[in-house]
């Protein structure tokens, strides 16, 4: 489980870095939502990968790691998504305006 | 009423053990958080955590709202319209009596040396607190700032023209008297430097108010550049005070002058500090911004110039008075300055022959000599410092009304134009001379004790060495200046034969204009004539508060004998007036400045250290070790984080666990390799195939989301595959507009060498940042969880929470104010976004019609039975009826994720994403005009609700004595429904859904309305070339 998901963690970090330095816009905003994806699992890894041990307690009870897998990383990476999202939305307008106001796609707006 | 007499600490430790509200436990219960959060050696000092216990008493919400009151007033102020100056003018006339009356109110708490406080604890663990405290010296300058104020609102009324935007004015000027009234009430040292910064910035917004005028420009930038420098600089020395004293709290370090004065380092404190006080009191040799300052409205000068913002520097200096003064090296550095000052200052002043001027460099003079009686170090020079700052208040703020009023009715300040006004403007030359007397030191006025206080202290003997012994000197040949430049400014524009080229003709102003120079100069006199009845007493307090017991016994008598400073002062005025009648002819048509020193202009090598500094250096910087080229930036970028990364794990070295190929799951591993195919082959076709690189970013996406549903984490897998499916469309609508790249096949034989190095170079750098994050994390989770603060969540999670979802818990209750800042990003993103598409221009080759409906439209050409248009309309026609009806059915699914995610995966963030993904569909069906002729779309306004609602239900818990964003959670019976979870996060949770909905509906239909555009921006495309060809 740990090894499958550290070497899909390493493929996209790779995919994505790649792609970081690539020149097109749009190759980039493709590499850091790659990447987003890679931290995103990365941090969610923190702590610990757990199989049917959801963070959901039952009805007026308490919980602890023993029963429940921790809910901290999932709580930074549930707001992560969301910011990542943001994040794409703007680069990608960015990329948008920085085409139609240099005619070029190229990151530095000239080829 | 208990108020503490002035130094004395109040620890009630019985008052420490009121019980803290759920939140508060959270803070405090984090391990590591409270200790890690103490700068070294600085410890909360007691006064700070008593403070919130007590009970409020009046005096100190009289307090409280004499620093509240201007910054309201100021918010007030803003929002009224521009036309309404008179509105404005009351408001703040208003506002300024309020604070008058305040400040009155409170002198018989202070008066008999106590010392009035309001504590507020803000960020405890770092000793800050908002502290105000009201002693008798903080009262004498609230009394000044406020009187003052009230007394340049009036004046500024009938000054500013109808033209200008009044309410700006006096929106600013509120906040700057309440900037001025926080500096001289700070009680810790902190919130000192945060309120001077204030007074920075808000005197570069006063200085620049004609911001049309280029002279009000640089003289704003050049004040806030040198006084914000200064700034910074004394924070740095305040901040260290605090780390030697231990306590930021100004009674704990008023009593510690002794460790801070045998601390080693008390030099470095003293230069930041000084350089501060100086700074902002325009001492030389950063005097120079005060007389650029002057392309200010006439009421900012005669406020700032006054009362205010220079004298904050000499307030500081008579504030840390018992602390820092004393030593030598005190005495040299505020002694030269202060010196330099006065007669450079006053000399200067001579040479001016424009009438602000000449008043900026007096002011100057005269602050520096307040800072030289600061730099003796002797408690009867302390009391001359502080009363001349009162006269020099007085005469100063007067002169410059008359100055404004002269430049007003006349249309010129320049003195070489002005001459004989007295006829058109008896009451205010009367005036004008009455205060410039007092300028100049003439008996029977203010100016004339402090002078003689001073002259007295100069001719001590205070330190044996040259400059004390230069002290009386300078100090009467400054004053004889001042004789000069004072007859001069009455001489030049009141006498002689009546001016002849004036722009507009004179006469005298409106009487309200008038009456507040009327109250000072009346101010002038009485203390003059009268100082022990009027003054004394106020002084006397004033001074106790600063020096405590050391107060010396001090006579305000108007007459002493015949003494040496009588002397002096004789000399002075006789030497002034012979020295005017030597010039006067030479200054009547001079030019600008003084003879000697009119090409060492402070501003000019002020303005070559800023280019050389913030142009040549910098560009110079750029050119070698900068580039503007993005990929270099990110290998850079990139190269250090992986350097970053590596470095400890190499000097260290690290063990992963032995790989166990057992415990590897088929299935898991069977579904990461589909992904990383996808991965890889997004990275591959990213350039050439959009669309595919597109599809294959979300198998990886997909991919990560079933590992996340296999991974007991439910909450992230449904937000993760919502946002995939917002994502897609988003980057769906934003491929129209990136231009074609089609892929030729010789393009592999024309890679030079040098491209072929950098894919090699960058390959390498990818793989090796693959592999390393992939090691770190194999190696970190295959290790055991440490103790953290989660099983804090998952045990309160309920009993504290109220709700069993402990994501969600965490991100709406616990961690509330986290979620609330990341909503504020979400929204600053989207309005980013919809900012930068209103001024979206396609690149001409993508405003052509896509080719599917060019196709689409040609069908409909070749067809006689067909109109055009018909085929797009027709397009995914089964499809768009199901997508059209799908829309109450994920209105519901999203309601149903919304009121189960305190208790179920679900949520608010997941829920508007839900919703805004039934809008999408509505556009994808049925295209944008249709949708919007149906439906009222409102994501700006959906937005504002969301994040008003948040931060409502955050403010909510202050109304029941709670901290932000304080929950409280019970179940309700709701009928139908049953038993629902009803804590008040779910209103937050409310202002979350409601905002994610508004920021992704408005992304996405901000860019979608770009297809809308293109036939308008096509149209305009065509007339422009027709017009060509014509």
């Amino acid at each position: 489980m740990e090894l499958v998901l550290s070497v899909a963690i390493g493929v996209l970090t790779a995919s994505g870095v790649w792609l970081l330095f690539r020149p097109r816009t749009y190759q980039v905003v493709i590499g850091l939502s790659l990447l987003s994806y890679a931290v995103n699992l990365f941090i969610f890894g923190m702590g610990r990968l757990r199989l049917n041990a959801p963070p959901v307690l039952e009805q007026g009870g308490t919980g602890g790691l023993l029963t429940h897998t921790d809910p901290i990383p999932q709580a930074l990476v549930l707001t992560a998504i969301v910011i990542g999202f943001a994040m794409t939305a703007l680069f990608l307008v960015v990329l948008l305006a920085s085409r139609g106001l240099t005619g070029t796609d190229h990151v530095d707006g000239r080829e | 009423m208990r108020l503490p007499p002035a130094g004395s600490e109040q620890s009630d430790p019985a008052n420490r053990q009121a019980p803290l509200p759920a939140r508060f436990r959270v803070i405090a219960s984090r391990p590591g958080t409270a200790r890690l959060a103490f700068p070294q050696g600085l410890q909360p000092c007691p006064a700070v955590r008593t403070i919130e216990e007590r009970p409020i008493e009046t005096t100190q919400t009289l307090l409280l709202s004499l620093i509240l009151a201007p910054f309201l007033g100021s918010l007030l102020a803003i929002s009224i319209p521009s036309g309404k100056g008179t509105v404005a003018a009351w408001l703040a006339g208003a506002v300024a009596l309020f604070c008058l009356a305040i400040s009155a109110g409170l002198y018989p708490v202070i008066s008999g040396g106590h010392v009035l406080r309001y504590d507020l604890a803000w960020m405890p663990e770092l000793g800050l607190n908002f502290t105000l405290r009201m002693d008798g010296f903080a009262w004498m300058f609230s009394s000044l700032v406020t009187a003052i104020g009230l007394l340049v609102v009036v004046y500024a009324r009938y000054y500013m023209a109808a033209s200008d935007p009044v309410p700006r004015f006096f929106s600013l000027f509120l906040a700057f008297m309440g900037a001025m009234l926080g500096v001289v009430l700070s009680g810790n040292l902190i919130l000192l430097a945060v309120f001077w910064e204030l007074t920075s910035i808000i005197s570069f917004l006063l200085i620049g108010y004609w911001y049309h005028n280029a002279a009000a420009r640089d003289g704003a930038r050049m004040a806030l550049t040198v006084t914000g420098t200064g700034g910074l600089c004394m924070f740095v020395g305040l901040m260290l005070i605090g780390h030697v004293v231990g306590s930021y709290d100004l009674d704990t370090v008023l009593n510690s002058g002794n460790v801070i004065r045998e601390h080693p380092l008390y030099t470095t404190i003293l230069v930041l500090i000084l350089m501060g006080a100086l700074t902002k009191s325009a001492q030389f040799p950063f005097h120079f911004w005060l007389p650029h300052a002057m392309a200010a409205p006439t009421p900012v000068s005669a406020y700032l110039h006054s009362a205010t913002l220079v004298k904050a520097g000499v307030f500081l200096l008579i504030r840390l008075w018992p602390v820092m003064a004393g030593t030598d090296a005190w005495f040299w550095i505020v002694g030269l300055a202060g010196l330099s000052t006065l007669l450079l200052g006053a000399y200067f002043a001579i040479f001016q022959q424009d009438l602000k001027g000449l008043l900026a460099y007096s002011t100057i003079s005269h602050l520096g000599l307040i800072t030289v009686l600061l730099s003796l170090g002797s408690p009867l020079a302390a009391v001359a410092a502080i009363f001349h700052t009162m006269n020099h208040a007085t005469f100063k703020a007067s002169l410059f009304m008359a100055a404004g009023i002269i430049d007003h009715e006349t249309g010129t300040r320049d003195m070489r134009r002005l001459s004989g006004l007295f006829r058109y403007m008896p009451f205010t030359a009367t005036l004008a001379m009455v205060a410039s007397a007092s300028m100049a030191g003439v008996p029977l006025l203010n100016g004339f004790l402090s002078k003689e206080m001073f002259f007295a202290e100069a001719i001590e003997t205070h330190k044996y060495n040259a400059l004390d012994t230069l002290t009386p000197y300078v100090a009467t040949l400054a004053s004889m200046f001042s004789v000069t430049y004072s007859l001069r400014f009455i001489h030049s524009v009141f006498f002689g034969p009546p001016a002849t080229d004036l722009p507009k003709s004179p006469h005298e102003p409106p009487h309200w204009m008038r009456a507040p120079i009327e109250f000072l100069v009346l101010a002038c006199l009485v203390v003059g004539i009268v100082p022990g009845y009027t003054i004394g007493p106020f002084l006397h307090t004033a001074v106790q508060s600063v020096l405590g017991e050391a107060t010396p016994t001090y006579s305000l008598a108007v007459w002493h004998g015949w003494n040496l400073p009588l002397f002096m002062s004789l000399i002075a005025l006789v030497g002034g007036v012979v020295l005017f009648l030597l010039m006067k002819n030479y200054l009547a048509t001079s030019v600008e400045g003084p003879p000697l020193f009119r090409r060492l202009e402070g501003q000019r090598i002020f303005e070559r250290v800023l280019v050389t500094l913030s142009w040549k250096w910098a560009r110079w910087i750029e050119m070698r070790v900068g580039t503007r080229r993005l990929q270099p930036q990110m290998r850079v970028l990139v190269s250090v984080a992986l350097a970053a990364g590596a470095l400890p794990l190499l000097l260290n070295g690290f063990a992963p666990a032995d790989i166990v190929l057992r415990s590897i799951d088929p299935i898991l591993a069977l579904l990461w390799l589909i992904g990383m195919i996808c991965a890889i082959g997004a990275a591959y076709q990213a350039k050439f195939h959009r669309l595919a690189a597109l599809v294959l970013l979300g198998g990886a996406g997909l991919t990560t989301c079933l590992t996340f549903v296999w991974l007991s984490a439910p909450d992230l897998a449904v937000t993760q595959l919502l946002v995939e499916i917002v994502t897609t469309v988003l980057i769906l609508l934003g491929l129209r507009w990136l231009p074609k790249r089609i892929e030729r096949h010789d393009d592999h034989d024309v890679m030079t060498m040098p491209v072929r190095l950098r894919r090699v170079r960058d390959f390498l750098l990818a793989i090796f940042c693959g592999v390393g994050m992939m090691l770190i994390s194999y190696t970190v989770m295959t290790r055991s969880l440490p103790e953290t603060i989660s099983s804090y969540f998952l045990e309160r999670a309920y009993s504290e929470g109220g709700g069993t979802n402990v994501v969600n818990v965490i991100l709406v209750d616990f961690r509330g104010f986290d979620t609330l800042g990341e909503i504020a990003v979400l929204c600053i993103v989207a309005l980013t976004v919809f900012a930068l598409l209103l001024r979206f221009r396609p690149a001409t080759e993508s405003l052509e019609t896509p080719q599917q409906q060019q196709v689409q439209n040609a069908f409909d050409d070749k067809h006689p039975d067909r109109a055009k248009g018909d085929s797009i309309a027709e397009y995914l026609f089964v499809p768009s009826v199901i997508m059209r009806w799908m829309f109450p059915a994920i209105g519901l699914f999203a309601a149903f994720l919304f009121f189960r995610g305190h208790d179920l995966p679900g949520g608010g963030f997941a829920a508007g994403i839900t919703m805004s993904i039934a809008f999408i569909l509505q556009y994808m069906s049925g295209g944008t005009r249709w949708v919007e002729e149906r439906l009222r779309i409102h994501p700006l306004r959906w937005m504002s609700i969301g994040l008003i609602v948040a931060t409502a239900t955050g403010l909510g818990s202050w109304l029941f004595g709670y901290p932000f964003l304080t929950s409280h959670a019970q179940y309700a019976d709701l009928p139908l429904i049953g038993k629902m979870p009803l804590a008040s996060a779910i209103l937050f949770d409310l202002g979350v859904f409601s905002l994610v909905l508004g920021a992704t509906v408005l992304i996405l239909i901000a860019l979608a309305h770009q297809s809308l555009r293109a036939p308008r921006a096509q149209m305009r495309a065509a007339r422009a070339a027709a017009k060509e060809s014509n």
